[in-house]
């Protein structure tokens, strides 16, 4: 684990806002040495708290009109089908995230799809298609946020 | 806003490595350095490229659980989302908030040192927004995929 001090705070504070914020940037905005909030940052990459950055689109203009949230229940259980189902569901283009969990469902998937009939296509013949799968429940995102966490 | 090819090449590169120089990025997506620039800065300005946001992993900072929260909220309150979201905000162990069409209402993502410190922020924060009508939990048990890429 690692522990932060508040000069890392207030680097993962910043680039929480705006990820293309130079160490530079940074230091000249807290009148702090710059080689150290490098360093600082560099030490965050490298052990991975700063797992990496991602670009944020409108995705309605580059025509991803939906985004859809299924939980999936498998039908079948056993290593064997775990390892199946992860495997050929990651391989979907349309989805971009799949988190094992554990309460009503087996996987909660996030779907990206060009409007409701595309997603309904990604649905029946990926989705229903996968090895082992069993119930599958849908919810339509409307809005989300990130928030920036507790980094006090 | 007109979205062509070239647009969408530089996007799927860009997406897969926000934070590679432009140079770089020109010689990917297989334009000049010229036309890289200009057609980022159009996206930019016209919205389509929000921004960049730093993506944290709270597992390593000692945040080792994570919980997603579904809530059906009491819609006979005539401002229950904006009274419930806006109370959400105010926990800093509130990662993400969304909001869905379907049997869930709102979705919230907490993370917790561990699970007694779970439970005392579940009771002493969770429970204790307004308007809940039931709440059902998913226990985030491994990360399969995690690319929140567009497939341009």
């Amino acid at each position: 684990m690692i522990v932060l001090d508040p000069l890392d705070r207030i680097i993962l504070r910043a680039l929480e806002a705006d990820g293309t914020r130079t160490a530079a940037s940074i230091a000249r905005e807290r009148r702090t040495n710059p080689s150290l909030v490098a360093r600082r940052m560099r030490r965050l990459e490298e052990t991975g708290a700063l797992r990496g950055r991602r670009v944020v689109f409108d995705k309605e203009a580059l025509g991803f009109g939906v985004t859809v949230f299924l939980g999936v229940k498998l039908a079948t259980k056993g290593r064997v089908s775990l390892e199946d189902f992860e495997r050929a569901v990651t391989a979907i283009p349309e989805v971009q995230t799949v988190q094992h969990v554990l309460g009503l469902y087996d996987y909660r998937l996030r779907v990206v799809a060009r409007d409701l009939s595309d997603f309904e296509r990604v649905l029946r013949r990926r989705i229903m298609t996968l090895p082992g799968v069993g119930q599958v429940d849908a919810n339509v995102l409307l809005s989300e946020e990130r928030r920036p966490g507790p980094l006090g | 806003m007109r979205i062509d090819d070239t647009d969408r090449r530089i996007l799927r590169h860009y997406q897969a490595d926000p934070s590679v120089p432009v140079a770089a990025l020109a010689e990917r997506a297989g334009v000049t350095l010229g036309t890289c620039w200009r057609r980022l800065d159009r996206l930019k300005t016209g919205g389509v490229i929000r921004g960049v946001e730093a993506v944290i992993d709270w597992r390593k900072l000692g945040w080792e659980v994570e919980v997603s929260l579904r809530f059906t909220l009491d819609k006979t309150a005539p401002r229950a989302f904006d009274e419930f979201i806006a109370d959400a905000r105010e926990v800093p162990e509130v990662i993400e908030i969304q909001t869905f069409l379907g049997q869930v209402d709102v979705r919230l993502n907490v993370i917790a040192r561990d699970m007694p410190h779970y439970q005392e922020i579940y009771r002493t924060r969770i429970l204790t927004l307004p308007h809940i009508a039931d709440v059902e939990a998913l226990m985030h048990v491994a990360v399969i995929k995690d690319e929140e890429t567009l497939p341009l």
